[in-house]
């Protein structure tokens, strides 16, 4: 069994996948905005940062990282 | 409420639609009906009843019994009036001395074969010969005794005319010796159901009704005990069990069916507070007075001696279970999980609501995650089977849900039937579209199974695409290639009601070489040329629809698969009018409804995103509390967030998510790794055995509320007898979330109606009161439409422009090996339900006792393999065995199981593979290995004892 840092990568490399052939619009904001959409913030901030330790990942996914929301630092 | 409701009135033939009025009079009173009506039928309308025996408004005339005969008028003789269609200036006289005297002979005939034990017969005062003994003022039976079909023995001899009780179905009693031989039962088995079961052999007097051949009883033969024939018999000769030994009904309770997402409106039969029988009503517009065997007969479990009525709490899962009153037990439930947040953060609990309660009990449930745990860690179990059909139709259309009524099959011209198997699944629905194929509308079905609508019979010819699961993007697009290629689309349609420039972009897409159907075939092994007939039938038809179920969501590409079908609806002009249009077939009674009601953990009520300001001020007004911004997470979030130790209490209420979800193993471990979970169901379920609380629930026989159907149809549930457990579910919610602070006070579910109507624009419009007086409505209802929307996109979609979508084919990452060579899909049966919770608690078990795998007659023998063997089936997550079945309906190189026991444990087999966009479970391909076996494996063992351990109950001291 994978970890759960290696299922979320997995999770934005499929939607990678999905978005990578839309025309409409770059598909590393796409992606963003889907994990904006419907991931909490703890998952969102487990992927970016499994992401910068420098995890193999989809290059729509690193992309799609500068876009990914986070809550405002308190 | 304990309404008494006068049963609807049979008006002899079914109504007829006609443009044309014809004006007759019938026994002096003018009346006019559409053309094409009966004598019988328009004498009915004029409020006048017609003395009748073979007729009833269920089946078409068929003019046998020579009772309903009328005089007319300038025509010679008596004509039947169920078989004489009405003519304009027609003079109608239904009494004579005549006419009296020709009925009177008939019934004297028909009784002078009939036993006449009429006192102690089970029809005693619903009996239809009776009263028509009664109408014609029969007084005497002239003839002597002689030959007969009811006397057992005759001059000492056994009568060789006699035939005994066939009781071979658990739930009626076919009783040859009462029966006239109208052929109601027979008609109703193939106009209604559409199973052709029944027939009448032999000529005569030899005239009998028979299931199947000779030596075939009820059980035995095709009859799939829908019950339709029991519904129509005059007499007592095919009756329900339940009559038979409690006796007739006293008053009614109208509800709504708990099983399948078709809701099909039913009339309880009560005697006091126990049920009596269930049958479906005729005034029921998901329905339309059809039913099958789980709605109509399998209720039995709502009393079943498994089922818990008394709350029950433990300090750890390998505890026996303690019975507690209520306060205890909430008390306990409540500071668990406040613990579990000052421990380990407000994020760290979370609800699953369910497909199976009422809209006013889900609202609540989600209403305590939002407001009270003050996170938004709510799903429902819609995210294991239809959460691609909201994003994928939400993208497209606008809205997140199918676009047309069940009445709109009547109208459709082909019906296009992808990954669903609805004589199974959506039996009712089914039986509905088998009548329009008997009438001639087309059928295409994409499925790696030979589902049984293929074999319709009287039907055209039926296109099936076998294809290889988990393909279903790639054939959908080659069939959208084909319609480009050949300029099959609507191009009216499209550029009105789309974006013309996108679907340009998307032909583009799609005239690439690698979404012709020759590419196609190599992956999806269904063969270029169907792929291509089925492209030109489905563009040719005037109106096309699609129905879809779960074969189309369960995939890791399961949203796009929905959009790939809204784009074909869209390019061919198949939406806004009836007969067309995208209509996925759910699961569940209320997964419409659930998804509706804001269960999703990134969407209040009517699919408002969490962030968005507007709806969650609505809220935060109506809630008086501050909410959250951030999406919580989904049920295979809450599992894998519980094994990295950060959620740690889950209150689920009426689902089974040990026996539902995949990858048992992975759901058991993240359960045991939690402070506090919360049941809520009728029985100790499979997710029981790792719970600290149980709360026993209610059925749906005991609570009012509403269900939503898969047609957006808003139904009511009346409560027919007192909760055993003492409360209807939506109160034990409320008393948990009082306990936690919230200080709620509703006294009924209309006022939670009434607040899910203020803050939701879809259902603004919907009271209690408008629903008893519609009976239902459909959604969206509100000041634009007062009385809900059957059909929608009509002139516009919700989202103003149709938007197509790019359908790039991506493999699943489950894909057949050297080690896992074959793929697995699952799917259901007739006669059991979901995880089989409440059916297996039913005599339906008589039909699908255990669940067994079917495979392909050569990957059988390459396995040595014999059919009934015991096999394992082993997955990368998991193995388990049970026995198999060889058959040619499934594709070599692809095995079919059901899900309905929790001994085979199918799902310790799937994957955690899931649909990109939702987190779908992807339950419909697993790659497998199959071999022999010789009983249960470890895990299976394992999993018993477990299980058998945590099932103990501690004896309470009263007792």
């Amino acid at each position: 069994m994978s970890d759960n840092s290696d299922k979320l990568i997995r999770m934005a490399g499929q939607m990678a996948d999905f978005f990578r052939s839309q025309p409409d619009r770059p598909a590393p904001e796409a992606v963003a905005e889907h994990i904006n959409d419907s991931w909490t913030y703890r998952m969102r901030r487990d992927l970016i940062e499994r992401i910068e330790a420098g995890a193999e990942a989809d290059p729509i996914v690193r992309a799609a990282v500068a876009h990914i929301e986070l809550p405002p630092k308190a | 409420m304990k309404d008494f409701i006068i049963p609807d009135r049979d008006m002899g033939t079914p109504p007829v639609k006609s443009d044309v009025t014809v004006n007759l009079t019938v026994d002096g009173i003018a009346v006019a009906v559409p053309a094409g009506t009966s004598v019988m039928r328009a004498a009915a309308v004029a409020g006048i009843s017609v003395p009748k025996l073979c007729a009833t408004d269920h089946v078409s005339a068929f003019g046998s019994c020579r009772l309903c005969v009328v005089a007319i008028e300038g025509m010679r003789g008596a004509p039947a009036s169920c078989t004489t269609p009405v003519a304009e200036g027609m003079v109608v006289h239904t009494q004579t001395e005549d006419i009296a005297r020709i009925r009177k002979g008939v019934m004297e005939l028909y009784i002078s074969d009939h036993p006449l034990d009429c006192l102690t017969c089970a029809a005693n005062g619903d009996c239809e010969l009776q009263d028509m003994a009664g109408a014609v003022g029969l007084r005497e039976v002239r003839f002597d005794p002689g030959a007969n079909h009811f006397m057992q023995r005759e001059a000492g001899a056994p009568n060789p005319e006699y035939r005994p009780k066939d009781q071979s179905n658990p739930y009626f009693t076919f009783d040859p010796a009462k029966c006239i031989v109208c052929s109601r039962c027979v008609r109703a088995c193939e106009e209604v159901q559409g199973t052709f079961a029944l027939t009448i052999e032999g000529r005569g007097f030899d005239s009998r009704v028979s299931a199947g051949m000779d030596s075939d009883n009820f059980l035995s033969s095709d009859c799939v005990s829908c019950g339709a024939c029991v519904q129509v018999c005059p007499t007592a000769t095919l009756i329900e069990n339940k009559v038979i030994d409690i006796g007739t009904p006293e008053h009614i309770v109208k509800t709504t069916c708990a099983y399948c997402g078709v809701g099909c409106s039913f009339d309880a039969h009560m005697r006091g507070e126990e049920v009596v029988r269930m049958v479906p009503s005729k005034d029921g517009k998901a329905n339309r007075g059809h039913s099958c065997v789980k709605g109509r007969f399998a209720w039995g479990y709502a009393t079943h001696q498994d089922r818990q009525t008394r709350p029950m709490i433990r300090e750890n899962i390998t505890d026996p279970w303690r019975v507690v009153g209520w306060d205890e037990a909430l008390d306990f439930a409540a500071s668990r999980l406040r613990a579990a947040q000052r421990d380990h953060g407000v994020d760290a609990i979370g609800v699953i609501t369910s497909s199976r309660c009422t809209n006013e009990e889900t609202y609540l449930v989600q209403k305590l995650t939002r407001a009270v745990f003050g996170n938004n860690n709510t799903d429902t179990c819609a995210r294991v089977c239809h959460s691609p059909t909201g994003y994928g139709l939400k993208t497209t259309f606008g809205t997140s849900a199918g676009t047309h009524d069940f009445d709109s099959v009547d109208d459709t011209d082909l019906a296009l039937i992808i990954g669903a198997n609805p004589t199974d699944g959506h039996p009712v629905f089914a039986s509905r579209l088998r009548k329009r194929l008997r009438q001639g509308a087309g059928l295409i079905v994409l499925d790696p199974r030979e589902i049984d609508l293929l074999k319709t019979p009287h039907m055209g010819q039926g296109l099936h695409l076998p294809l290889r699961p988990g393909t279903n993007v790639a054939v959908l697009t080659a069939i959208a290639h084909v319609i480009v290629a050949e300029k099959l689309y609507d191009e009216d349609f499209i550029r009105k009601r789309c974006d013309w420039d996108e679907f340009a972009a998307y032909s583009e897409f799609l005239l690439d070489p690698r979404h012709s159907p020759e590419e196609v075939e190599k992956l999806s092994r269904v063969p270029a040329d169907l792929i291509r007939q089925a492209a030109r039938a489905y563009a040719a038809a005037p109106r096309a629809s699609i129905y879809y179920g779960l074969g189309v969501t369960e995939h890791s590409q399961g949203s796009t698969t929905v959009m790939a079908i809204a784009n074909l609806a869209m390019m061919t002009g198949n939406i806004g009018v009836p007969g067309t249009g995208v209509n996925p077939l759910r699961g569940q009674n209320n997964v419409q409804g659930s998804c509706d009601m804001g269960s999703f953990p990134h969407e209040y009520p009517g699919y408002r995103h969490v962030s968005d300001p507007e709806a969650r001020a609505i809220y935060e007004r109506a809630w008086g509390v501050s909410l959250r911004e951030e999406p919580g997470l989904r049920i295979p979030n809450m599992f894998d967030e519980a094994l990295a130790g950060r959620f740690r209490g889950l209150y689920c209420q009426g689902e089974d998510i040990v026996q539902s979800d995949p990858d048992t193993k992975h759901v058991t471990s993240a359960l045991s790794a939690m402070d506090i979970v919360i049941v809520h169901d009728l029985f100790l379920n499979e997710t029981s055995n790792y719970a600290h609380v149980f709360l026993p629930g209610s059925s749906f026989l005991e609570k009012d509320g509403t269900f939503t159907n898969a047609e957006r149809r808003i139904n009511m549930v009346r409560r027919a007898m007192t909760p055993k457990n003492g409360y209807e579910d939506w109160q034990i919610t409320q008393m948990l979330a009082n306990r936690m602070g919230a200080g709620w006070d509703y006294t009924h579910p209309r006022e939670i109606m009434a607040e899910i109507a203020l803050t939701t624009p879809s259902f603004s419009g919907v009271t209690y009161d408008l629903l008893d007086r519609e009976g239902s409505v459909q959604w969206p209802c509100n000041e634009a439409a007062p009385l809900g929307t059957p059909v929608m996109h009509i002139d516009g979609f919700v989202r103003g422009k149709g938007r197509f979508i790019h359908t790039e084919y991506v493999a699943t990452e489950e894909r057949s090996g050297a080690r896992f060579p074959l793929l697995l899909t699952t799917g259901r049966i007739l006669s059991q339900y979901n995880v089989g919770a409440q059916t297996r608690r039913t005599d339906n078990t008589v039909w699908h006792p255990e669940d067994v795998l079917e495979i392909h007659p050569s990957d059988a023998e390459n396995r040595g393999i014999r059919d009934g063997d015991w096999v394992r089936v082993a997955s990368r997550s998991g193995e388990t065995t049970l026995r198999a079945t060889i058959t040619e309906r499934v594709a070599p190189g692809v095995v079919y199981t059901t899900f309905h026991h929790p001994a085979t444990q199918a799902n310790v087999v799937t994957t955690d593979n899931s649909d990109w966009a939702t987190n779908c479970p992807e339950f419909k391909v697993t790659a497998v290995q199959v071999s022999p076996s010789n009983g249960p494996s470890d895990w299976q063992e394992e999993y018993r004892s477990h299980s058998e351990l945590a099932r103990r109950i501690l004896p309470t001291a009263a007792e």
